[in-house]
């Protein structure tokens, strides 16, 4: 089964925008944007996005998971969650 | 180039790389992709005769404005072999500040990577005389620029050397000053290679270690560790940043890495994950920590994780790199301490009428030394606050401004600083710099940025603001003002919006009264 991801991508960006960029304007971060090489993240910068993911979406990240495979943009989170919710 | 013995710094790359039995090894491991000794001096050598046909002469400045990558390692080497002086700016820095370093430093060439656009392009329209670019993965982006692949791939490697002498300068390294405006200190190649050998006599290093370097090389803690390990013959595996413990630890173990330098943020960080899951790397021998006080209880449990390593405490400072270290072994016997002055220098504590103190007593730490900085760049009147007459004619010492105590033994003890520079992992931010962009906003009528005490940060930042009446401002709009002008780490995690700040009898806001009543 396919999950639609398209309303966590929008939940992960508005929380991205909102916490870490300061802005509400989302041309500001296209899906594939790398979060480290514009700044927007650091390392308390991803650990502020996973308790935001495990309690929106009611995942648990584990330490392992936390890769720039997973978080290193907008569509890498929301194809983790996704694939995290799926299970 | 015929190798010699190392006068200059890049000369232990020459002697490395001409070496047949070394010019194979690795030198470098960028996240993940290995460089030879000999691919590093090729690249290093080609870029310098770009940067020649560029105009780049002896004495020159060339900014580096660059991730932890490939082409930064190669451009420090080839701006070193061209007789340039090379500076590195933190790629957080955001296009003011940057403007700023670049007119400041006067670089004719800046090195840089097209994802840092965003803020290179916008510096570059606001400075006075603006440097020729040359841009690693060029796009659209980047405006007018070079590619710095193409450059590298298109020049010879430079076959005359440079005139360089070792009393030349090698590197400016900008560090935050309490004055708001970062300030360059000036190093020579021959304090450069004094230093980077002191540093290796004392970890007992040699060419078998494989250092990892996770902090920015435009910080002199994660420059040196590139530097120690060229000097060796050694590799270093070199990472963007700790912003992903899990790929850090996996590279650690796939690379092999026997030297851990970290900052006493990363060393919690790596604490809290290892109460979650234990986490051990019995390969590492050295683990080494400097920028702010590693707490006893966090060094004692370092030792679960690397059960093999050497745990070194240190302090220092960019004018003189490195000051102190405490010998390993005495880590149980000298709780709190950071040692002794590095092989090669000394050290000692005056009051502030310039007499010794007894031990026990607080002084000022004084620092004398091949390492002290030459003064900081076009700033006589700040070189002159922090380097003093030494005890010879012309030799000049540095003054630390900051408080330490020696025990009966010498061992040296921080007691505090006598600016108000707040350390946050392991990061100087300089509350004038943070309230000077607050101001920036409009509608503020007074802003007071302090260090408050975090487990983790060590200090976080936090800034009280009141607003002039009518201001529509709210903490978010402060933030993302922060946020666009200021690297990450001095953006204020707090932000208190108050009536009123607490006064001085002279009327100046007391930042004193701020962290012992802080206004509701």
């Amino acid at each position: 089964m396919t999950t639609d991801i398209g309303p966590v991508r929008d939940k992960v960006r508005s929380y991205i925008l909102a916490n870490l960029m300061f802005t509400d304007d989302a041309s500001q971060l296209p899906d594939d944007v790398s979060l480290l090489d514009r700044g927007i993240i650091d390392s308390t910068g991803v650990l502020e996005i996973v308790l935001f993911l495990e309690e929106e979406f009611g995942i648990k990240v584990k330490d392992a998971d936390m890769l720039p495979e997973n978080f290193d943009s907008v569509g890498s989170i929301a194809h983790f969650v996704g694939r995290q919710t799926a299970q | 180039m015929t190798p010699r013995e190392a006068r200059l710094l890049h000369d232990s790359l020459l002697v490395v790389a001409a070496d047949p039995a070394c010019a194979k090894k690795t030198a470098v491991i960028v996240e993940g992709a290995p460089h030879s000794y000999a691919e590093l001096l090729d690249e290093a050598l080609r870029l310098a005769s770009a940067l020649r046909d560029r105009g780049i002469e002896r004495g020159d400045r060339v900014a580096i404005y660059m991730d932890n990558t490939w082409p930064c390692v190669v451009s420090i080497f080839g701006i070193l072999i061209a007789g340039g002086v090379f500076l590195i700016v933190n790629p957080q820095t955001k296009a003011d500040k940057l403007a700023f370093i670049l007119d400041d430093s006067g670089a004719r060439v800046l090195l840089t990577d097209a994802h840092l656009a965003k803020e290179f392009v916008p510096a570059l329209e606001q400075v006075a005389h603006a440097p020729a670019v040359i841009c690693s993965r060029l796009d659209d982006s980047a405006g007018a620029a070079e590619s710095f692949e193409t450059v590298i791939a298109s020049s010879a490697p430079l076959a005359t050397r440079a005139a360089t002498i070792p009393l030349d300068l090698a590197a400016l390294i900008y560090t935050s000053g309490s004055t708001g405006n970062p300030k360059g200190v000036m190093q020579t190649h021959q304090a450069m290679v004094f230093t980077a050998g002191s540093l290796v006599e004392y970890l007992r290093l040699d060419a078998d270690a494989r250092i990892l370097c996770m902090l920015p090389l435009a910080f002199d803690y994660g420059l040196y560790q590139l530097l120690m390990s060229v000097r060796l013959g050694a590799t270093l595996v070199l990472e963007r940043s700790f912003t992903f413990p899990a790929q850090i630890f996996a590279r650690m173990r796939e690379s092999e890495v026997s030297v851990f330098p970290g900052v006493p943020t990363i060393f919690a960080m790596l604490l809290a994950a290892h109460s979650r899951e234990a986490l051990s790397f019995p390969r590492v021998t050295r683990v080494t920590n400097t920028a702010a006080a590693l707490p006893d209880d966090s060094a004692l449990r370092l030792r679960e994780v690397f059960p093999n390593a050497l745990i070194y405490k240190m302090y220092g400072l960019t004018e003189c790199k490195r000051v102190s270290y405490l010998e390993p072994e005495l880590i149980d016997a000298k709780p709190g301490s950071v040692g002794k002055a590095i092989p090669g220098t000394e050290v000692y504590l005056l009051s502030p009428e310039g007499h010794e103190v007894a031990p026990g007593e607080a002084g000022i730490l004084h620092v004398r030394g091949p390492h002290v900085m030459l003064g900081y760049w076009n700033r006589p009147d700040l070189s002159a606050h922090m380097l003093k007459p030494g005890k010879l004619p012309g030799e000049r010492v540095l003054c630390t401004q900051d408080h330490f105590r020696m025990d009966d033994e010498g061992f040296l003890y921080f007691v505090g600083r006598t600016d108000d520079i707040i350390k946050t992992r392991g990061e100087k931010v300089s509350p004038v710099e943070v309230e000077n962009v607050i101001h920036g906003l409009g509608g503020i009528r007074e802003a007071a940025v302090v260090g408050v005490e975090d487990a983790v940060l060590g200090q976080a930042v936090r800034a009280y603001i009141v607003l002039n009446p009518g201001a529509s401002l709210d903490e978010r709009r402060i933030r993302a003002h922060c946020a666009a002008h200021l690297e990450n780490f001095m953006v204020p995690r707090d932000i208190v919006l108050c009536a009123d700040l607490p006064r001085t009898a002279t009327g100046k806001v007391s930042k004193k009264a701020l962290l012992e009543n802080p206004p509701a």
